[in-house]
């Protein structure tokens, strides 16, 4: 059923591209074709490095259909280096570990399934960053 | 432009509706607004609604709604805007009659969430959020109040605790709501000790998800006192968006529509925070409370929660919130709550709230905010007295 809106997120879900704006250099995620901050045209693709830190972020226990298995979880508001912030899961971690300004680092891992035959979507999450240098 | 008057009102308790469904309870509501205004006529009809076809399996509702409130042949539509679908459909009302487009508009509000599993409705919920940024990842509607909570109380300084005298206040103005969905007061005590939904929000800071409907009969002011001795003026009506994803915003601890819709409506009402008498905010978790109290100018970034500490949101207080219960007590019953707000807000003016009378109560300001703060409304009431 979601088969094309999935592809469609491929460079956003798998290698944060997002975008760049000529006019005012603000980096854009996610994507829209359209600056933000200056709301100019701004369609030029730009990878994010994946690295950021932990703005805020909140352990669930009473999560919405189809996520009802992973609980508890933890979502977070992630500030990336270059700017913008990222709603994202927060992996590799246990939920009273995490810290407000927790250096962390994009990882691609399971979002979700859609059922036994369903699709399998894949996403970026966030974990603690590994190499301290990185 | 013509002034508009809100001359009837009507509306079912907050709960769970087993024995009725959507359409039942909108009609019911409806009709009660229309014996309140004594009408013969209506000309146009709004309902505000969110998730009918999401949880309900009907969509249509404009025909739906009408239908079944004996209204057939009348023009009529739902609006939605998430959790502001309640004020959206009432400012449409409002620009049709002032417009001069229609003379006497039903606006209804009406949510039946409990046809489906909570888990569902949940997910329902959330796609009041960013579908493919935020819900996709597993953020909720609630979880999203969690990490603006959880980033306030790491900028200001408070502990969870501290939100409890939101909910207390709530819960001791809904005893006297006999529509309210929980009519019994909570302690800071039980406060303390709820389970937690999305750490920090536990299960009283957050507002529950039910059924319900309420209406308004909105006329032209000239024509009003045919109808009532106490038609409440609508002073001001005002609405604004901001980015509908959490991370887009500019500064997740402000809400930045609610700032603009409220500043908007104070310039068309020539009034000021200091002259409302009452604010009936959406107190869909606590923060959002505090970051509403703040963005309507009734508190300093960061000092909403403190003016709840002191006491300064109670009935005595300086700005009494939720003085029926709010959507903590009365219940949320979702796309119906800003007409929830508007049908006690006109009591209030009426000086008909009994026991939770606000004294002297000249000026309500109602706002209804979608989301996280994507969509807020304001709409400022005068009273006839």
């Amino acid at each position: 059923m979601e088969l094309p809106k999935n592809w469609r997120l491929r460079k956003q879900r798998y290698s944060m591209v997002g975008e760049i704006c000529e006019k005012c250099g603000a980096r854009i995620f996610p994507p829209r074709d359209v600056c933000p901050e200056c709301s100019k045209p701004a369609a030029t693709p730009y990878t994010f490095s994946g690295k950021g830190t932990v703005y805020s972020y909140a352990t669930v226990f009473q999560a919405p259909k189809g996520f009802e298995e992973y609980v508890p979880y933890t979502v977070a508001m992630v500030k990336l280096e270059e700017g913008p912030m990222v709603a994202a899961q927060l992996t590799d971690v246990d939920h009273d570990e995490v810290k407000i300004g927790m250096p962390v680092e994009m990882v691609t891992r399971k979002l979700y399934e859609e059922g036994e035959e369903g699709l399998i979507v894949y996403g970026y999450k966030f974990r603690p960053r590994i190499h301290k240098s990185n | 432009m013509r002034e508009v008057a809100i001359i009837g009102i009507g509306q079912t308790k907050v709960g769970e509706h087993w024995e009725k469904s959507l359409r039942q309870l909108a009609a019911e509501a409806i009709l009660a607004a229309i014996k309140d205004a004594k009408i013969e006529r209506v000309d146009l009809l709004y309902v505000g609604n969110m998730l009918s076809g999401e949880v309900a399996d009907q969509e249509h509702l404009g025909a739906a709604v009408a239908d079944f409130a004996g209204l057939r042949t009348v023009e009529a539509y739902k609006i939605e805007a998430a959790c502001a679908s309640g004020a959206a459909a009432l400012r449409q009302g409002y620009i049709a009659v002032a417009g001069g487009l229609a003379d006497f508009v039903v606006v209804c509000g009406v949510e039946k969430v409990t046809d489906a599993p909570n888990p569902d409705v949940l997910a329902a919920l959330a796609l009041a959020t960013d579908g493919e940024y935020e819900r996709a990842h597993g953020l909720s509607l609630i979880a999203l109040n969690a990490i603006i909570m959880r980033r306030y109380m790491h900028e200001y300084g408070y502990k969870q605790a501290d939100f409890a005298a939101f909910s207390v206040n709530a819960h001791r103005n809904a005893v006297n709501n006999p529509y309210a969905m929980f009519r019994r007061p909570i302690t800071e005590e039980a406060f303390a000790k709820a389970r937690m939904v999305v750490e920090p929000i536990n299960l009283l800071d957050s507002a529950p998800v039910a059924d319900g409907a309420a209406a308004l009969v909105l006329c032209p002011l000239v024509m009003a006192k045919d109808f009532t001795s106490k038609p409440v003026r609508i002073a001001a009506s005002a609405a604004a968006t901001d980015a509908l994803a959490l991370h887009d915003r500019k500064d997740l601890l402000f809400l930045e529509a609610a700032c603009l819709s409220a500043k908007k409506a104070y310039e068309l009402a020539g009034i000021g925070p200091q002259d409302v008498d009452f604010f009936e905010l959406t107190d869909a978790s606590t923060v959002m409370a505090a970051l509403s109290l703040e963005a309507a100018g009734f508190a300093e970034r960061g000092e909403g929660v403190r003016l709840a500490m002191e006491g300064e949101i109670t009935l005595e207080g300086r700005i009494p919130i939720s003085t029926m219960g709010g959507l903590k007590a009365r219940g949320h019953p979702i796309g119906a709550t800003g007409i929830y707000q508007a049908v006690e807000a006109v009591i209030q003016l009426r000086h008909e709230a009994g026991e939770n009378q606000v004294r002297d109560a000249h000026w309500g300001l109602i706002q209804n905010i979608g989301g996280t703060g994507g969509t807020a409304i304001t709409h400022i009431l005068e009273g006839p007295d």
